[in-house]
């Protein structure tokens, strides 16, 4: 009873709160880097160095008014928010922060479930968050909220397809849709997977800087013209779920990242003996690190690069990015059968 | 795509829109995201300020000149009171114009660090943008040691100037000219060779030098479609008869080129600043200047080449009294701006706040 | 026992949702119904052991056609619904037709199915190798199942080109 119900059920709870704190502080994260970056200092006021920021800004969020314009589809506009948030938050349920812990005599894995499935998942669940977009801006009846849901859905949609078919080459390797089981395929094969499919890792990264409306891809809230996009009409806690949504999906792509290509929690080199020492540190801190190496590159980024174009987003994702999946899908599948 | 009826969608842009650079309103009217037409409608600051000036003596008006361009002011005082000293013949000791020109040069260097930054920002690149805010800042600090506003300066006098350079003024301009010029190629790092910049900004609002010339543009703008017009070589005005330096000029222009000559007129600016410190006559600040200004009775028209192009100013006196029979401005930002319904025709709306960055307006001089 | 209360609340759910998708007045709001239907669906997928088939509902059906279902609600203008009912090229009577056609192909296949029950349905459990049945579903898609498979590829291909051959604006 209690490894079926209890444990997971504490699992699922600190798994929410860790990734609403993390979020929290990815923002003050965020605003810190890219201020560094731009030599100023960012938040330095809420805390010491500001690290009290993100609650300050809670606080604030949860207390503002919450706005429902008037001519606004009630309903939706409510809805849509919650659709953003939800799977960015379920998608952390098959995603492996670790292997196995003892935990008062209990064997705890540091997933919520290892699905035979869980690639697939992560993507299916994750296509659903465009509808929060689109809903968005379609709800809000207003002209900027709804051009930026527009470029919003072609975008993710043209996205999605080069994201999917790169995936199916990372899955030729892998030979399993099992996010644990491909972290112990590369324990296996003594590699990890970039070195094998080092294409679809940079695709797969570029895919998922516009899944995610990063910079350069953040077309859909490009602030300087749509006023901030599809949540423009949004105020109070509404528009902090989108905002939380965001980097939410931010901290998933890098987390799969991290499980496709980099080896998951394992420590770097877990097959040499000379490297053993590594192992006093627990997964779940490698895992985080690597993890937190490619959010950095994410806010990089961010602070160096100017904004694509609607077209121009459109160009890469259908004339460059869908071929190259596709050739590299061929070539993966020819590796895999001849050698 | 005569299956489906497309309603054009009117998107109303501005007057509060961040990109928009103040109050200015852009109606497009759009298919999809392509702009089909757009009207751009001004006014929303409109102060009078040319009605102001003829009920304001002479002297006061260098105040509102401050007024207009408000982040080049020092360019726009210059303007007026070499229109008030042409008029009333007045002649200004050398010490005075050379110290006009570093003022106008400086002016020009911040004026287009505002303008890169927030030209980058809109197309998104935010770092960019920072780091101009930073370089502007000196500039800043330098107008405040020499007469102890930062935005405003009323820095010039009719026949001169208010005030001398404070003690070892030139030598902090020397060192800032150092400094700045190695913070060029920063900018240029992150933009001028980025992929992303250049197809953002390459053909796009490309006008030639015949319709540029036929618009009545100046400045830049004209510049970037290869016409070499500039009113410091063409008409040497306050030192600049009396230095080298060079004028940038585009090949396509469009947005990029633009871009080009722009970030090219920091270093020529940089280059007269640098000969005017080295070369700085001594002498008195101010000429021979009458206690009452009332210009004799006539009008005239000088212009002198702001940032944002050729600012003119008109000036007609009875002879009588001592405010200006008519006050008239040719604002380079007003001209400049007549192109903006014919750059974005056709563009995205992506590129319309790519535009308008482009132009480099100040709503202020826009409105007057 | 368990599996049963879990169908049944589902039946009822996609049932519910599936008058809602075509009795809602804003077409939006259709579209939204239609997408937890399909979401429902991928559940009973789920409870069957069809964990691919599930995570395939989701992704092409919810996550990928219905997007574009909402982008064509959206971006048409529907202030005019009424004429619509008015199309002169409306054909009611091949409607009828077609209604009654595959109301008939239902029954004859439930008769059928009905006098030769199908070999019970694999228990789900024996699907569930390492790989889960997606690998099995493979298999199976290219080996028994291939003509079928390429043929229905084919098709798609052939409609996709039609509907550039249909967007390409003529010159």
């Amino acid at each position: 009873m209690t490894d079926l119900f209890v444990v997971p059920l504490l699992q699922i709870v600190v798994v929410l709160n860790a990734v609403l704190v993390a979020v929290t502080y990815m923002v003050l994260l965020e605003r810190k880097i890219i201020a560094w970056v731009q030599s100023r200092l960012g938040p330095m006021r809420v805390g010491p160095h500001g690290i009290l920021q993100p609650i300050a800004d809670a606080l604030k969020l949860l207390l503002k008014e919450d706005i429902t314009p008037i001519r606004a589809d009630r309903w939706i506009f409510t809805l849509a928010p919650i659709i953003s948030l939800v799977p960015a938050l379920i998608a952390f349920a098959v995603i492996p922060f670790g292997g196995e812990a003892t935990l008062f005599g209990h064997r705890v894995p540091l997933y919520i479930a290892n699905v035979n499935v869980g690639l697939l998942y992560i993507v299916s669940i994750t296509s659903i968050g465009v509808y929060g977009i689109i809903l968005a801006g379609y709800s809000s009846n207003s002209k900027y909220p709804l051009l930026a849901s527009l470029r919003a859905s072609a975008q993710l949609i043209s996205y999605e397809v080069a994201v999917t078919l790169m995936l199916v080459s990372v899955i030729v390797t892998t030979r399993t849709l099992s996010l644990v089981g491909i972290v112990e395929g590369q324990m296996r094969q003594h590699i990890w997977y970039v070195f094998i499919q080092p294409v679809a890792a940079v695709v797969l990264f570029i895919g998922g800087l516009a899944e995610t409306n990063r910079t350069p891809f953040d077309l859909a809230e490009a602030e300087q013209e749509l006023t901030g996009g599809f949540h423009t009409e949004y105020s109070g806690m509404r528009f902090a779920m989108f905002f939380l949504a965001e980097y939410a999906n931010m901290i998933v792509v890098s987390a799969v990242m991290t499980t496709l290509f980099f080896g998951g929690w394992l420590s770097p080199f877990p097959n040499v003996a000379a490297a053993h020492f590594l192992w006093y540190i627990p997964g779940w801190i490698w895992f985080l690190l690597k993890t937190f190496v490619l959010l950095y590159v994410f806010i990089w980024i961010r602070a160096t690069l100017p904004r694509y174009r609607y077209d121009q987003l459109m160009r890469l994702g259908w004339k460059v990015l869908i071929p190259v999946a596709l050739v590299n899908l061929v070539v993966s599948a020819i590796v895999r059968v001849f050698l | 795509m005569a299956l489906f009826d497309t309603d054009e969608l009117v998107l109303n842009m501005g007057p509060q829109h961040p990109s928009t650079h103040g109050v200015l309103r852009v109606v497009l009217r759009l298919d999809g995201e392509r702009v089909v037409g757009s009207d751009v409608v001004i006014g929303y600051l409109h102060r009078g300020i040319e009605k102001l000036c003829e009920h304001r003596d002479y002297l006061q008006i260098v105040l509102l000149t401050d007024r207009m361009d408000y982040v080049s002011a020092a360019t726009s005082n210059l303007g007026y009171c070499e229109t008030v000293e042409k008029l009333m013949q007045i002649e200004v000791p050398p010490r005075a114009r050379y110290i006009r020109t570093i003022l106008a040069e400086l002016q020009r260097i911040a004026s287009h660090n505002l303008w890169l930054g927030t030209h980058a920002m809109d197309i998104g690149a935010m770092t960019v943008f920072l780091y101009n805010f930073r370089e502007r800042e000196l500039v800043l600090d330098l107008f405040e040691d020499y007469c102890g506003a930062r935005l405003t300066y009323n820095a010039v006098r009719i026949g001169g100037l208010p005030l001398d350079i404070p003690a070892g003024w030139d030598q902090k301009v020397r060192a800032y000219c150092d400094l700045f010029e190695s913070k060029i190629p920063e900018y240029e790092e992150l933009l001028t060779h980025n992929r992303i910049w250049k197809e953002r900004t390459q053909k796009i609002g490309v006008i030639s030098a015949e319709d540029a010339i036929a618009l009545g543009l100046s400045g830049p703008l004209l510049r970037g479609s290869g016409v070499p017009r500039d009113v410091r070589k063409d008409e040497p005005y306050a030192a600049y008869a009396d230095f080298d330096f060079d004028v940038p000029i585009g090949t396509l222009g469009d947005t990029y080129d633009r871009y080009l000559v722009r970030v090219e007129e920091f270093r020529q600016s940089l280059r007269i600043i640098r000969q005017a410190i080295d070369g700085l006559p001594e002498g008195p600040i101010l000429g021979k200047v009458p206690r009452l200004i009332k210009p004799p009775a006539g009008e005239t028209y000088h212009a002198i080449e702001s940032p944002k192009g050729e600012i003119g100013f008109f000036i007609a006196s009875d002879g009588k009294s001592i405010t200006p029979y008519r006050f008239r401005v040719r604002p380079p930002s007003f001209c400049n701006l007549q192109a903006l319904p014919r750059l974005i025709k056709g563009h995205l709306v992506a590129d319309v706040v790519a535009l308008i960055g482009s132009i480099d307006i100040v709503v202020g001089e826009v409105d007057r | 026992m368990l599996d049963a209360i879990a169908f049944y609340t589902l039946a009822a759910l996609i049932l519910a949702f599936a008058i809602a998708v075509i009795t809602a007045r804003n077409p939006v709001h259709s579209v939204v119904f239609l997408v937890i239907n399909f979401l429902a669906v991928a559940i009973v997928y789920i409870v069957l052991g069809a964990e691919f088939l599930a995570m395939i509902q989701v992704l092409v059906y919810a996550g990928g056609i219905v997007v574009l279902y909402l982008f064509v609600v959206m971006l048409v203008n529907l202030k005019r619904g009424p004429e619509a009912h008015q199309d002169p090229r409306r054909q009611t009577g091949a409607g009828v037709g077609l209604a009654v056609a595959v109301l008939a192909e239902l029954t004859a296949i439930l008769a059928y199915t009905g006098r030769n029950p199908l070999p019970a349905v694999v228990p789900a459990a024996s699907a569930r190798g390492p790989g889960g049945n997606t690998e099995q579903l493979g298999w199976l898609l290219y080996t028994t199942y291939l003509i079928p498979f390429e043929v229905a590829s084919m098709l798609l291909l052939v409609a996709m080109i039609g509907a550039i051959v249909l967007a390409r604006k003529v010159d």
